[in-house]
């Protein structure tokens, strides 16, 4: 497994520890500190992708987060596998297994590829404009054939085996990036004590300065001024170091989202470890230090395995060690490159040639290549190249005055190095919604005008020179500490050798003498999109570049545009003959690079995925086997099966019992507000339709409550328990929404209001007992309340002490029983059930779920909102037209409600069914027509609401919202099912008790 | 117009593709046209194109503030389906998805109408109750929508989890074969380039700002930034931004403009078969023809014009999906957005005539209208030339907000997109 490319010596890499891994099942060796990219490479293997769309062999082609090429599947076992990373930012670890992507059956032979061949019939867009014939085949042929091809690594096929967590933070001081401008600007920003935290994408702090292997700062090599600097910033208790953190998000108010990656790099992470921490960050001021990304040329066949950007190839020798390859040729634009070929040549590559675009490369640069004996082609574009597998050869062509390629020759190669021009990373800058400008010089987007507190720094600005680069990071570090009130002084300045570079200003395609129509010149490497796909679009009449964007697909790989975006501007603003502040730029959208969805989740899964409200009898109603059923967080029983019981044999054993004996509910999910204070009644009188002032303490009443629009919204039973106080309970579903809805009101619209609410839900537990032994039951428990039904009567509240604890004790009832509701404190609530409990068994007490609640509650009539009310009835369609307080001066919803659609006669109704059959049972939901033999669509008049099969009746009862429904009480209408149709019969919707005797036994 | 086929682009590329010729043009805008549509989204393009192929209106514009397609059209999740509660949206919905089904060819543009299925997911007993109602009231209105059970919810996708050990487990679930997705730009490209085809203008970078009125109230014309342009009809079609253009003609709009984000994984192989709602936990899935899972959030809590929504709200969607999907987990996001949609108070959408005459507007779709687009472009097209809606639309008025006519598709499912 030796590694023929491995330098001697050199590069970060720790040479004492060997690692050994696993590419489609070959067996390589690394060192720790490799990326599978610099690893792959030692052992002179570029290949490592297929693109998207022609299956075209693709090598490495950059060191970092731009990569669009070497995707690769990495994965533990199938419960850590994960598709698309790039080679170049996986950390190489001991055992690592990888594989290529979207080639079949291998990487070296990919029956994919004929796409390739046939890429002249598969322009951009071509999708758009064919498969259309016969219709049916789009279904059945080409869209399964289409999506059979899409799509880049395969999806998990197992359950994630990871944990993820989540943090939330604050600092002073966020500094996005730790190349030069970064630490310089860390250093500056917590000198005076502010709270700094640095993040860094990288396993190391550094940024470009990691590739940096001549330049001296403040008198020392790169390396160590970056381990003296981290080591100062280590040592400041006021300063957080996040390396592998990548802020990948900007959003309002300097929120700016962060994701950590804490065990990919790991052999054998602890189990304990999370795999990634997601960071969600408020900062009063941000410095992004993003740096820039080189740009590729575009010139025809630019994209075979072996020719990458020189700054990649630098990165691979100073940093890992690695020689990209034997012989070199450079095509550049911009002195930057030239750094590459000088490091190459010295590190024992051949640099066969430097083609440069530029007629006169006379920086220091290229006056140090032309010293080191280089051979610099000045004026010269590469037109083509060769090989398959691998580049073995670039045509390099002499472009004349005229801009026109005059004599060209080939040269052997196996490494073929691009460096159009470096790129500011400007997305977190434009996240923020600060707005770009573009610079003439640099040929380059840069950040203008901020929109939160925020500032950029070094390269991601266009500042590129190394010793500008730190000084700026130091000015906007002194900057940012005295924003934040902790300045420090001023930093001293450190000095800085290193070669200049002119900046490159080549943007879009190199100029060649091939067939512009036929070549293939790559912008967007991953989708395929090539330079004459751009031209078509414009051809094709796309002008805006989203457009061109969208129709072609440049800029929507998994790099997102980093690779293509500008070179594509370039294209296009040549080819409309636009300046390219004209043509415009497709906006930056979070994530910078691509965040795990199990980050976003972090710990909100399985049990834990939302909060489960718990009430305080749960565990007893556990202990005795309850079924529960969600209700929104909260967990209510169900029913309470017994020896193999199925759920319709539970309850309709439960509803016997209340009827005949007694019945025990726990009825703590209830909502409940306290309304206090001396317009309580007042505020009563206004959110309710119902009248309150008159309400005399002790007494109960149903309440309604309506939408402004005049629909009913919530309904409970409140207790006045003191001149101005109120006990309300509303649904449990509707708590929130309802204290929501009584503040928005109490706050905004009726400040004057001397009244407090608050939510009591939780603070008391509620018991109802249910039927006619109710009053046996509780008689001996209640210590200081009179319940005989003289003293104490149906609707009726009383305070006093159960069992020796306090309750507020109501005399209300859902089931058509006498019935009373037990509240005292939730933290005595269980204890209080079981006292009940035990006092009843001598009475026959059944404990009941909210099945057979739901049951009695029909059996009487009485309506559930959300269930009989969809958000379209008013009072009156339910019945509840006796709760409207007729002569009250106002209330909310009181205005709408006076509108003629709601006086009309055909509104839907509520109504009860009965069915021929009397075990018929409907479905709920199932639709009412008075003809069930019209064709469809058919007429329908309503539908069944709730439906019951009611034991205790020995029938089936349904409640159903019908059109005029009262009018029509004897009438027959249908409910037509798939497979038959149910006569009924309109009848009221009382089915039990009407007179309602039982009550006020 | 040229005509798209497999054979013409096989002969363009002999011919090297340079015979392409622009899919529409690109005009300067007229003085004056027989009408107006604000708002070159997919509902605006589309009304231009039936108003000159069904109606003969041929000298009318499309006026469009930034590019075609690039407002909720261009950002959307894609999901159709007609599977709706009342009768009124069922018929609404319904023929819209009629006109999906031939409108590839209609254009001569694939659109790429692809009918997957849509399964709405019930997690508890309301939703089980809803989804029933929904189902029944469906199949007396001749739409399709059946009930499934767990089990045969894993069978038609297998990728769900339907265990129990999650914290709403799945309980069955409602599922629309005739639903799907359809390809959102080439909606907005197919109807541009057939109404271009028919003489219509469509013009970009041109802001409306202002509607003019002539002295007895009645539209008389658009300023805009590209100069003004007169007229005596003028259909607003412009989603989030039509309460800022209502204002302009002195209406205010029972409307509330909301963020509403959505986000794409990186591209994988065929992992998922089909469109997947559930609204109880807030995910909505599908995975595109290029292999990304598109998946769609909430609307953030507050009204804004910003286009982006708040961070929480995508965390929230994505911890629904890893439930649903639990080797989806490493996935990864890709890409973010946001849109902002018009929201009304029943969330059904106004497509009518307005009290302002000559006005029309279509607007209101809030989260849901791309399945909406060929429908509501044919009915604002149809009230626009015939000055009375059709009888499809004829129940979604401003006025019903008024009368208490409320089309509460809201409150019957609290279903979104
Ligand atoms: C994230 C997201 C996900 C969604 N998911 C779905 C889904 O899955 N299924 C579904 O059915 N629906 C969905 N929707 C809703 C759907 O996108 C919209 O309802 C639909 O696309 C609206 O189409 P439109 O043509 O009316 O609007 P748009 O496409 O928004 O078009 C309106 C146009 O008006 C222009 N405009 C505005 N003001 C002016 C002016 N003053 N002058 C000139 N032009 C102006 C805008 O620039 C814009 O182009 C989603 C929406 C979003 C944001």
């Amino acid at each position: 497994m030796s590694a023929p490319f491995r330098l001697a010596q050199g590069g970060r890499i720790d040479r004492a520890r060997p690692l050994g891994f696993t590419f489609d099942g070959k067996s390589y060796s690394g060192f720790a500190g490799d990326t599978l990219a610099s690893a792959l490479l030692s052992h002179g293997v570029h290949l490592t992708g297929r693109s998207f769309k022609y299956h075209r062999p693709r090598g490495i082609l950059s060191a970092g987060a731009d990569e669009p090429n070497a995707l690769v599947g990495v994965g533990r076992d199938q419960t850590r596998y994960t598709p698309n990373l790039r080679a170049p930012q996986v950390e190489l670890y001991d055992g690592l297994v990888a594989e290529s992507q979207n080639r079949w059956p291998s990487l070296s032979f990919d029956i994919g590829a004929v796409n390739d061949l046939f890429g002249r019939f598969l322009p951009a867009g071509f999708y758009y404009k064919t498969f259309m014939w016969p219709r049916k085949a789009w279904d059945h042929v080409y869209e399964p054939k289409i999506r059979a091809m899409a799509g880049l690594g395969r999806a998990p096929t197992a359950a994630d085996a990871d944990r993820y967590t989540q943090r939330y933070a604050h600092c002073d001081v966020l500094v996005v990036g730790a190349g030069p401008a970064g630490l310089a600007a860390a250093l500056a920003a917590s000198a005076g004590g502010a709270s700094v935290m640095l993040c860094d994408d990288q396993a190391e702090f550094g940024g470009s300065l990691l590739s940096e292997t001549t330049a001296t700062i403040d008198g020392k090599p790169a390396a160590q001024w970056i381990a003296d600097t981290v080591a100062t910033l280590r040592g400041r208790a006021n300063v957080m170091l996040l390396g592998r953190t990548q802020a990948f998000g900007y959003y309002p108010h300097n929120s700016i989202g962060l994701v950590e990656r804490l065990t990919d790099h790991l052999a054998t992470p602890h189990p304990d470890m999370p795999r990634e921490r997601l960071w969600t960050l408020r900062a009063r001021e941000v410095v992004i230090c993003a740096g820039a990304l080189e740009r590729p040329m575009v010139f025809p066949e630019n994209d075979r395995p072996g020719i990458m950007l020189a700054g990649a190839a630098r990165t691979y020798a100073n940093r890992y060690g690695v020689k990209a390859g034997s012989r070199a040729v450079l095509f550049t634009a911009q002195d930057e490159g030239y750094r590459a070929a000088l490091d190459l040549a010295r590190a024992g590559v051949h640099v066969a040639a430097i083609a440069d675009l530029r007629p006169n490369p006379d920086g220091e640069l290229p006056a140090a290549a032309r010293a080191a004996g280089l051979n610099i082609m000045a004026g010269t574009t590469v037109t083509g190249t060769r090989g398959r597998l691998r580049v073995s050869g670039a045509t390099l062509g002499r472009l004349g005055l005229d801009g026109q390629v005059g004599q060209s020759q080939t040269i052997a190669c196996d490494l073929l190095l691009m460096s159009g021009g470096m790129t500011p990373s400007v997305h977190l800058f434009s996240q923020s919604k600060g707005k770009l400008r573009f610079d003439e010089t640099i040929k380059a987007y840069v950040p203008g005008q901020s929109a939160e507190r925020e500032r950029s720094a070094g390269a991601c600005r266009g500042i590129f020179g190394l010793a500008a680069a730190i000084e700026d990071g130091f000015a906007r570090g002194e900057e940012v500490a005295q924003a934040v009130g902790r300045a420090g002084g001023a930093v001293t300045r450190v000095a800085v050798t290193t070669l200049a570079a002119a900046p490159g200003v080549h943007l879009g395609a190199a100029p060649h003498d091939r067939d512009a129509a036929t070549v293939k010149a790559f912008v967007d490497y991953q989708n395929d999109v090539t330079a004459k796909d751009l031209a078509l679009a414009t051809r094709e009449g796309f002008r805006s570049i989203e457009h061109i964007k969208r129709y072609t697909t440049t800029g929507m790989a998994t790099d997102q545009g980093k690779m293509s975006n500008m070179n594509a501007l370039g294209i296009v603003a040549d080819a409309l003959r636009r300046d390219i502040p004209e043509i415009g730029l497709t906006t930056f959208r979070p994530p910078y690079t691509p965040v795990t969805f199990g980050a976003f989740a972090g710990t909100s899964r399985g049990q834990l995925f939302d909060p489960v409200r718990q009430t305080a009898i749960h565990g007893w109603a556990a202990d005795h086997g309850a079924a529960f059923e969600d209700v929104g967080l909260w967990k209510r029983a169900h029913y309470f099966p017994q020896g193999g019981e199925d759920m319709h044999a539970a309850v309709a054993r439960e509803c016997k019992a209340v009827r005949a004996a007694v019945g025990i509910f726990d009825a703590s999910t209830l909502g409940k507000i306290e309304i206090v204070g001396p317009d309580a009644a007042e505020f009563m009188n206004r959110m309710y339709t119902n009248a309150w002032t008159k309400l005399e303490s002790g007494r109960c009443r149903y309440g309604v409550m309506l939408r402004e629009d005049g629909f009913v919204m919530d309904d409970g039973v409140v207790g006045r328990m003191a001149h101005d106080r109120f006990h309300v309970t509303t649904t449990t579903g509707g708590a929130p929404r309802v204290l929501a809805h009584m503040e928005d009101y109490l706050q905004t619209e009726w400040p004057d209001l001397d009244v407090w609410l608050t939510s009591t839900t939780e603070q008391w537990a509620v018991i109802a007992v249910q039927g006619p032994n109710a009053r046996k039951v509780l008689e001996p428990l209640v210590e200081d309340i009179d319940i005989s039904a003289a003293a104490m009567p149906h609707m009726s509240v009383r305070q006093g002490r159960i069992c020796g604890v306090p309750t507020r004790l109501f005399r209300v009832s859902f089931t058509g029983e006498l019935g009373f509701e037990v509240n005292v404190p939730a933290d005595y609530g269980r204890a209080v059930w079981e006292a009940i409990y035990q006092a009843g068994l001598a009475h026959g007490i059944t404990p009941y779920g909210t099945e057979t609640m739901h049951v009695l509650r029909a059996e009487k009539g009485y309506i559930i909102v959300g269930q009989e009310t969809d958000g379209t009835a008013v009072p009156d369609d339910v019945g509840l037209g006796w709760a409207v307080g007729k002569a009250k001066k106002d209330f909310v919803g009181k205005r709408s409600l006076a509108r003629a659609e709601f006086s009309k006669p055909d509104r839907k109704q509520m109504v009860g069914l009965r069915t021929r059959d009397p075990h018929d049972v409907l479905e709920e939901g199932a639709q009412i027509v008075a003809n069930p033999n019209q064709p469809v669509p058919m007429t329908v008049l309503g539908q069944v609401t709730s439906s019951y099969f009611s034991a205790v009746l020995d029938h089936s009862i349904a409640i159903a919202m019908v059109r005029g429904g009262r009018a029509r009480i004897g009438e027959t209408l249908y409910v037509p099912m798939p497979d038959r149709v149910i006569a009924v019969t309109v009848v009221d919707p009382v089915f039990f008790d009407r007179e309602g005797v039982r009550l006020d036994a | 117009m040229q005509r798209f086929s497999g054979l013409d682009l096989f002969l363009r590329a002999l011919g090297r593709h340079q015979t392409w010729k622009p899919q529409w043009r690109e005009p300067e805008p007229k003085a004056a046209y027989d009408a107006v549509i604000v708002g070159g989204g997919g509902h605006g393009l589309g009304a231009a194109y039936y108003l000159a192929k069904e109606f003969g209106l041929r000298n009318i514009a499309v006026l469009e503030k930034g590019w075609i397609g690039g407002g909720n059209t261009g950002r959307n999740t894609t999901i159709i389906r007609s599977n709706y509660l009342f009768d009124e949206s069922a018929a609404l919905y319904d023929h819209a998805v009629k006109l999906w089904e031939g409108l590839s060819q209609e254009l001569n543009y694939n659109v790429m109408f692809s009918q997957r299925g849509v399964l709405m997911l019930a997690h508890n007993i309301h939703d089980i109750q809803s989804f029933k109602r929904h189902v029944h009231a469906n199949r007396v209105n001749g739409v399709d929508n059946e009930w499934l059970t767990p089990e045969q919810v894993k069978e038609f996708c297998p990728a769900l989890n339907v265990g129990p050990n999650m914290r709403y487990p799945i309980l069955g679930g409602a599922l629309q074969r005739r639903g799907g997705t359809a390809r959102h730009d080439a909606v907005a490209w197919g109807y541009a380039r057939a109404a271009d085809a028919l003489g219509v203008d469509i013009i970009q970078n041109c802001e409306v700002t202002a509607i003019n009125r002539d002295a007895q109230g009645r539209v008389s014309g658009v300023e805009t930034t590209r100069g003004p342009i007169r007229t005596t009809k003028v259909g607003v079609s412009a989603a989030g931004h039509t309460s800022v253009l209502m204002q302009m003609a002195g209406l205010r709009m029972p409307l509330e403009s909301y963020p509403l984000q959505a986000l794409v994984s990186e591209p994988v192989k065929p992992a998922f078969n089909c469109v997947v709602m559930s609204n109880t936990i807030h995910a909505y899935i599908s995975q595109s023809d290029k292999g990304e899972m598109v998946i769609g959030a909430g609307t953030d809590a507050y009204t804004s014009y910003s286009q982006r929504g708040a961070l929480h709200i995508a965390t929230h969607t994505l911890d629904a999906i890893c439930e649903l999907v639990p080797m989806f987990r490493r996935l990864r996001m890709l890409r973010k957005w946001g849109g902002i949609v018009d929201v009304t108070p029943d969330r059904s959408p106004i497509l009518a005539k307005l009290p302002v005459p000559g006005l029309y507007v279509n607007c209101g779709w809030g989260t849901g209208g791309f399945k909406a687009t060929p429908g509501a472009g044919h009915l604002l097209a149809w009230t626009m030339a015939k000055d009375e809606p059709h009888p499809i639309n004829a129940p979604f008025t401003l006025e019903r907000f008024r009368d208490g006519r409320l089309i509460d598709e809201a409150a019957a499912a609290a279903v979104a997109h």
